[in-house]
């Protein structure tokens, strides 16, 4: 699955490395880096972290990469 | 018919089967196809990319990628939709013709529009010296096949990296090169880093962050050669006050070239600061007057600001090419009065040294600074920029929650010194010189592009065409 978080909406809540630790780490006290391929296995995990953040910063695809994503 | 019904029919007929072509397939390019998709265009649509890659995140380039945590082929960009459209990629636009509307392909082909969106973006500055250039070891960083070179050169490890420049990419590389644990110089020929986004009294907090992390900084200094090894590989930089800097690994962070070369001759406002265009994206010809088939989003583009004075801004931001990429989609498949303007409060972040640095506003537009929340000391602070007494940006480090404050009051033309927020006050709120380097020398890496100036400059020359 593929995902994106609009870092000028990020705040640092941490919501989602508190969720989905693996996808999610701060660097420091408030800078977010994130895996923006995760394994489809975690993507209850992701979703759940994109419901949980505050400032709704983390999106994820819509179309499903693995199935029926188009190409290129 | 009436006038009315007819250009409503017209609309309709060219939503159904109009033919748009998006030249650029990164972040803007792919919104904009998108959102032309999502307002109900099912004409034909075509994306021509340089790249052989569908398109692709850039700011995890520069941090994750290159710390070795993500490869550099996992940032391909969510999809919102289905585009449905006809990706022409690996394959450069080389020229456009108005006249015959077409845009001419590398490969000889001419794909003809009605209407073209032109998010052609930004490069990387090679090193000028070209055979310096070529040796073994020299690196730039934008594009994916650039950060995994990169990122395998840093995980040998290198004995020494050398970066040339420290605005933000620089910066964020010789982060990334701490974490890692590999020594690096970075030599700057402005007075601190991040001194053209940020200005000088910011600057300094940056290059004591850089100096306690490790970082050989070397600020007011140039590097005039490379040399490499008998095998073709970099292994000295000599600096222009003659000094040298042993380093097997090069990183020339000098900024980026905009991408209008191949607008030469198509008669568009295209040139060194970008493409301009109106706040909907429409692009201007070179006379300054609007078209009504060619846009402009991302990078490239450079449009007037209400909040600026009405002066031309090009932002490299990724909120600017999102935005901007839907007002122009929007606005390719709609009238007036139903068009959108692209108003923007531009804003970007960067992680370095493990401190998050955010902005608002255009900071380089102001000539004053304050420190209004939180300490300095801790590197945690927020700090305005006043411009004859109005606010028109915030700087955070490690205290973006605030900027949202910050935001409003530039919003509103508010007050500066900005009123209080009531919280975490420094104790001292005095107002000082914010030290931008004067905008005619070429220094550091602006990351918003101010090319508007005051008549009194007179850096522009005014030659009417005759009749």
């Amino acid at each position: 699955m593929r995902i994106v978080v609009d870092l000028n909406r990020c705040q640092g809540y941490a919501q989602c490395v508190y969720l989905a630790h693996e996808v999610f780490k701060l660097n420091g006290q408030e800078a977010l880096t994130y895996e923006p391929n995760p394994d489809d296995d975690r993507r209850l995990q992701v979703e759940r972290a994109a419901a949980a953040c505050p400032v709704q910063a983390i999106v994820i695809d819509r179309l499903d990469g693995a199935k029926r994503g188009e190409t290129p | 018919m009436t006038l009315r019904a007819t250009v409503a029919e017209l609309v309709r007929e060219f939503r159904a089967s109009g033919r748009i072509v998006i030249v650029g397939a990164s972040l803007a390019g792919l919104r904009a196809a998108e959102t032309l998709r999502e307002e109900g265009f099912t004409g034909s649509l075509t994306v021509i990319g340089d790249e052989a890659y569908e398109p692709y995140d850039r700011p995890p380039l520069s941090k994750q990628v290159l710390k070795g945590w993500v490869p550099a082929d996992h940032t391909k960009l969510p999809r919102m939709r289905e585009v449905d459209a006809d990706w022409r990629l690996g394959v450069a636009a080389v020229g456009l013709d108005r006249v015959t509307k077409q845009v001419s392909l590398a490969d000889g082909e001419q794909v003809p529009y009605d209407r073209l969106l032109i998010a052609t973006g930004t490069r990387a500055r090679q090193w000028p010296n070209p055979a310096e250039a070529a040796l073994h070891g020299v690196h730039t960083i934008r594009s994916r096949d650039d950060a995994e070179q990169l990122q395998k050169a840093l995980a040998e490890p290198p004995s020494r990296v050398l970066v040339v420049g420290a605005g933000f990419i620089g910066s964020e590389v010789a982060s990334v090169c701490r974490e890692l644990d590999i020594p690096v110089t970075v030599v700057e020929r402005g007075s601190a880093p991040l001194v053209g986004a940020l200005g000088g009294v910011i600057g300094e907090i940056a290059a004591q962050m850089q100096r306690d992390h490790g970082v050989d900084l070397r600020c007011g200094l140039g590097v005039s050669s490379l040399e490499g090894d008998s095998e073709g590989h970099v292994r000295r930089a000599r600096l222009s006050d003659g000094t040298t800097v042993d380093a097997d690994v090069v990183v020339a962070s000098l900024g980026s070239i905009r991408n209008v070369e191949w607008l030469e001759g198509s008669g568009l406002a295209a040139g060194f600061w970008g493409v301009g265009c109106d706040a909907g994206g429409r692009a201007f010809d070179i006379n300054g007057v609007v078209t009504d088939s060619i846009y402009v989003a991302g990078d490239v583009a450079r449009a007037p600001h209400v909040l600026y004075e009405y002066q031309f801004l090009a932002m490299e931001h990724w909120d600017n090419a999102v935005f901007g990429a839907e007002v122009a989609a929007h606005n390719m498949v709609n009238l007036e009065p139903h068009y959108r303007p692209h108003l923007l409060l531009p804003g970007f972040w960067s992680g370095q040294f493990g401190v998050n640095i955010k902005s608002v506003g255009v900071p380089p537009f102001g000539d004053e600074i304050v420190f209004t929340q939180g300490s300095v000391e801790e590197r945690r602070f927020a700090a305005a920029y006043g411009h004859r007494g109005r606010i028109v940006a915030a700087v955070t480090f490690d205290h973006g929650k605030w900027l949202e404050y910050y935001g409003k009051l530039i919003e509103q033309s508010g007050s500066f010194p900005p009123p209080p927020p009531g919280w975490d006050q420094p104790p001292d709120m005095k107002p000082m010189p914010a030290e931008f380097p004067d905008p005619r020398v070429p220094t550091g890496i602006p990351d918003v592009v101010l090319t508007g100036h005051a008549p009194s400059e007179r850096t522009a020359e005014f030659r009417p065409r005759r009749h």
